[in-house]
């Protein structure tokens, strides 16, 4: 199935809880998420929100409870196929230049966005397109990655401290172009303890503590957002 | 089935770019086909008649030395992550990495072998015996090594690990590609048997490699 931007996608996380090792992370988290919503996942370092968003992936596997995601018609969808990953990492190659790295991502995609050229000029690197992407510093490379997003077309992203090691005027950049996207149709999750410097409508935000789904609480009646 | 021959090319295009992957393997098999003489000492018929055995010997040993890095890189800067969340199938994926690193590491092992097989005072057919032979053998070394690659990726220290665990699975593609090589310049030997069964380990390697190459890395990845 390949993604879809016309029509509303709804994300149901139902009853969710992570377990890594021995430890139970957190429990009985349930939330849905539409089309042109974000949603803001706060919590201490340790949390889970990393093991959350890698969970929504399909990386982990859940200790109980259930993700998927719906279109407006009822129809269920494949949720990794929809996701646009940015972890901890960036997935830049050194030994390639940055134009060259996504320009694999766009080629690799099966629903490619803006070329190379334009998505660097949406995070203001088109000068460094012919370095190689291991000489950049790591704000740089924090928004190669994020030029990666654009590069192909998947509507929900999944941000792991997304503007981490960008200083104040990328990071504005940044939350543009999270904006947009959300504006455009798309929806995201950041998990992120920086505020978001956004231009969407309140109505359109959530936000929530992962520490409240946290395993030593008692269960809590699902949030709804969206 | 675009996305997977970008992929093709991008391994290609890193494998030259990040350096020396090819001429280290086959440096190292130089050095090795080098060293040989030196140990058995100055017996020429000796030496041609062990031949084809040291030329099996370096290209096992030099492919196992470039093998460390095929998923490790992925998974340490990310790649692998969004290579998951592609659409492609995991085993698809790992097919074409293990066919752009058998181009890039063991294809240059087999082609420098005839000239290493020079230095070891080989005649012609066996020469070309044991390059064939290599040819139809080598990517089952690549792509058993690609299963103990993708098992040790979550280690650290992996690199030597993965040699003790692959060597073993590699001894019966040793075994029936040097005994190819013999057969081909001995007329008493049979030459069909041992080389269709080294072809059957290649075609065997690269179906099964895949999927349980797809399976470790699962594991390895959360």
């Amino acid at each position: 199935m390949k993604p879809d931007d016309e029509s509303e996608l709804t994300l149901h996380v139902d009853g969710l809880a992570c377990r890594r090792g021995s430890r139970l992370l957190f429990q009985n988290l349930s939330f849905k998420l539409t089309s042109g919503h974000i949603l803001a996942i706060t919590g201490r370092n340790g949390i889970g929100k990393s093991s959350l968003l890698r969970l929504l992936c399909g990386f982990l596997q859940a200790e109980a409870g259930s993700v998927s995601l719906s279109a407006a018609d009822g129809s269920l969808h494949d949720l990794p196929d929809y996701i646009h990953y940015l972890g901890h990492r960036n997935a830049l190659k050194p030994a390639l230049s940055v134009h060259e790295n996504l320009d694999f991502w766009r080629r690799f995609s099966d629903t490619p966005g803006l070329a190379p050229e334009e998505a660097l000029r949406a995070v203001q690197l088109e000068a460094l397109a012919n370095l190689p992407a291991g000489v950049l510093s790591a704000g740089q490379s924090r928004r190669v990655a994020f030029a990666r997003l654009l590069v192909s077309r998947r509507p929900l992203w999944l941000l792991d401290e997304p503007t981490a090691a960008l200083d104040k005027a990328s990071d504005q950049m940044i939350g543009t172009l999270i904006s947009d996207h959300v504006n455009d149709g798309g929806f995201v999750i950041a998990a992120t303890h920086l505020p978001l410097t956004l231009q969407i409508e309140d109505e359109r935000r959530a936000s929530f503590d992962l520490g409240d789904y946290a395993a030593k609480t008692a269960p809590l009646s699902p949030g709804v957002f969206g | 089935m675009t996305g997977l021959s970008a992929l093709f090319v991008n391994e290609m295009k890193l494998a030259v770019k990040s350096g020396g992957s090819a001429m280290t393997g086959v440096i190292f098999f130089l050095s090795l086909v080098t060293i040989v003489p030196f140990a058995i000492g100055p017996d020429l018929e000796l030496l041609s008649r062990i031949g084809p055995a040291i030329l099996w010997i370096g290209t096992l040993l030099a492919t196992l030395l470039g093998l460390d890095r095929l998923f490790r890189n992925d998974v340490e800067d990310g790649t692998f992550d969004l290579h998951r969340l592609s659409g492609e199938p995991l085993e698809l994926i790992v097919f074409v990495k293990g066919v752009a690193h058998f181009v890039t590491t063991a294809l240059p092992l087999v082609v420098s072998a005839p000239l290493f097989g020079l230095f070891l005072n080989m005649d012609g057919d066996a020469i070309l015996a044991t390059a064939l032979t290599l040819l139809i053998g080598s990517p089952a070394l690549t792509f058993l090594g690609a299963i103990g690659a993708a098992l040790t990726v979550g280690l650290s220290r992996g690199g030597l690990l993965l040699p003790i665990l692959i060597l073993p699975l590699t001894i019966p593609v040793l075994i029936f590609g040097v005994a190819a090589s013999y057969a081909y310049t001995d007329p008493l030997l049979g030459f069909r048997t041992p080389v269709l069964l080294l072809g059957a380990m290649t075609l065997f390697s690269l179906v099964l490699s895949p999927i349980a190459s797809a399976w470790a890395l699962r594991l390895n990845s959360d």
